[in-house]
């Protein structure tokens, strides 16, 4: 009994969070998205794609997530603890922060006590405290985004899905949104996975970056990102850190080609 | 992996943009309590008092009245040959509709029926409506099966089947609710279907993940987004139940419940000039009040989250 128990703790832990195997995609129109695509992303893991536009890599995420079936292949996902930032905020313009940050945890059948004090734990944790009862359009671009982060966050999700989330806001709004999903990603340690056209967006939050080709994406680079954290904004001025991005620089005009 | 957890984010980072209230636009949540205060990004401003808005009407009411009067005068002579009292001047369709007590009872118990059987046809009118868009979001091949046959509806001029309408439902109120939920249905479907189809697709895919039920997605996300559309939709349905009462009553006189439509036919049967154009503008009246009404209510329900209703009205 002890023993099974302790055993499954650890294949549980062995376990990847998420696990794409041979993922292709081709969709109605013909269009072939995503060929051959395997790999795992584990619980304190961040992986960051990084490909030409159009190569799959939302799809991926959309593949992981349900909401498209992969053509052939598999993924291995436990679907009830998926958080999903899209690229846009998608927040309901007629509910306030705090009713739109319940939502997700309101579809999920929690009890309305119990969303409301994850909300409030979400709201505070992104920075948006003082913010409840403000409806979107009061709301500029980076803080409409720390509420789709805090969205996601209340369902405690084990794997984080990002779609090219800081695409729309500033640089300097998207370097301090970097800042706070990795303070995130430390205090949780969900599985990451982080769609970007930036390269020291990549370099900056990964654990690993991925880049992928263009239509059909397939994989055609792997890169560990050795720096420990937290990460300090400073990292980016590192020589280590440009020598890095010099690569995935360099492997991403490979794949454009 | 979770011991040396640097959690920074509810400190108050020291930034350099601190505190500039004008720069809201890169502003990412980084200030403290007392600098959100001061931050007023949306500050409802004052607007100037135009005069356009005044003056324009104004002027444009004085040029009618005038003109009026003109064609009172001399126009209908000139113009059609016809007597001027077919068109009584303002003056005297004011005094012997409104300042005249015995008219004005008349015109005012009128207006109550028409009132009543408006808003009736209007509130049948809204469910029915309301249901039948409802109906066809569901499926693109119900809106598709539908749609020809509510446009066909629109098409059915309404005077035509009138014989038609007195055959089945007798001269009643019946008749006069069926009148008026014909003719302002049509807004409030069209309205309220593409409401219901405005939410964005991201927005259907958070619902999509939590595998929503069509149920919760219809309550919690397509009737909420649609909320602005469906006040728009009741908004020129409530002009035309009033115009559809008034046909009705043009046509269904039985029962004791004479409105605005009815006693304005009765004067004009008597020759009685000034108080039909009176019941003339007491309808209007009616029809933009309850343009007014919706349009209040709009702003009540969605303004706070939606801009158009905030403009309107």
């Amino acid at each position: 009994m002890e023993t099974t128990m302790f055993q499954r703790m650890i294949d549980s832990a062995a376990a990847p969070a998420l696990r794409f195997s041979g993922v292709s995609m081709v969709f109605p129109d013909g269009t072939h998205a995503l060929s051959e695509t395997s790999f795992d992303v584990r619980a304190g893991e961040f992986v960051t794609v990084v490909g030409p536009s159009g190569c799959g890599k939302s799809t991926l995420l959309r593949i992981a997530s349900g909401l498209h079936k992969a053509t052939t292949g598999s993924v291995t996902v436990d679907r009830s603890h998926v958080g999903y930032v899209f690229q846009d905020p998608t927040l309901l313009q007629w509910r306030n922060v705090q009713r739109n940050v319940e939502l997700m945890a309101e579809l999920e059948g929690i009890s309305r006590s119990e969303r409301h004090s994850r909300a409030t734990e979400a709201i505070e944790l992104v920075g948006l405290k003082g913010f409840e009862t403000k409806y979107p359009k009061q709301l500029s671009g980076g803080m409409k985004m720390r509420a789709s982060l805090a969205r996601s966050l209340v369902l405690d999700p084990k794997v984080f899905l990002f779609d090219e989330p800081f695409g729309a806001v500033d640089e300097i709004t998207r370097e301090r949104l970097n800042d706070e999903v990795i303070a995130l990603f430390q205090r949780n340690g969900f599985a990451g996975l982080f769609i970007t056209h930036s390269i020291s967006e990549a370099v900056f939050l990964s654990t690993r970056i991925i880049v992928m080709s263009a239509r059909p994406g397939r994989i055609v680079g792997d890169f560990a990102v050795p720096f420990a954290y937290p990460r300090s904004p400073e990292l980016r001025f590192d020589p280590a850190f440009a020598v890095l991005s010099g690569e995935i620089s360099h492997a991403l005009r490979g794949a454009h080609a | 992996m979770s011991e040396q957890v640097d959690i920074r984010l509810n400190e108050v980072a020291p930034t350099t943009s601190h505190g500039l209230a004008g720069d809201f636009a890169t502003f990412d949540g980084r200030y403290s309590v007392a600098d959100l205060d001061s931050v007023q990004p949306f500050a409802p401003v004052k607007p100037a008092f135009e005069w356009s808005r005044v003056v324009g009407p104004a002027v444009i009411f004085v040029l009618f009245i005038a003109f009026w009067q003109y064609m009172h005068e001399s126009g209908m002579r000139t113009f059609f040959d016809k007597p001027g009292f077919l068109l009584p001047s303002p003056v005297t369709v004011i005094n012997d509709s409104f300042v005249n007590a015995k008219a004005r009872n008349n015109l005012i118990n009128g207006l109550g029926w028409t009132t009543l059987v408006a808003l009736t046809g209007l509130a049948i009118t809204i469910v029915i409506g309301i249901s039948l868009a409802v109906m066809m979001a569901q499926a693109k091949w119900v809106e598709r099966s539908t749609y020809p046959y509510l446009v066909a509806l629109q098409a059915i001029p309404i005077l035509a089947i009138v014989p038609i309408i007195n055959s089945v439902f007798g001269g009643g109120i019946n008749a006069r609710l069926l009148v008026v939920v014909m003719i302002s249905i049509f807004p409030i479907v069209t309205n309220t279907l593409f409401g219901l189809q405005s939410a964005d697709v991201g927005q259907h895919d958070l619902f999509t993940l939590r595998g929503a039920s069509r149920w919760t997605r219809l309550r919690k996300l397509q009737l909420p987004s649609a909320m602005p559309a469906i006040f728009t939709g009741f908004r020129i349905s409530a002009g035309l139940s009033v115009i559809g009462a008034v046909v009705g009553e043009q046509f269904f006189r039985q029962g004791s419940k004479p409105g605005i439509g009815i006693v304005m036919e009765q004067y004009r049967q008597k020759g009685i000039y000034p108080q039909t154009y009176g019941g003339l503008i007491i309808a209007a009246g009616l029809g933009i009040a309850m343009f007014l009404v919706f349009g209040w209510v709009s702003k009540r329900v969605v303004g706070h989250w939606h801009e158009s209703a905030r403009k309107a009205a």
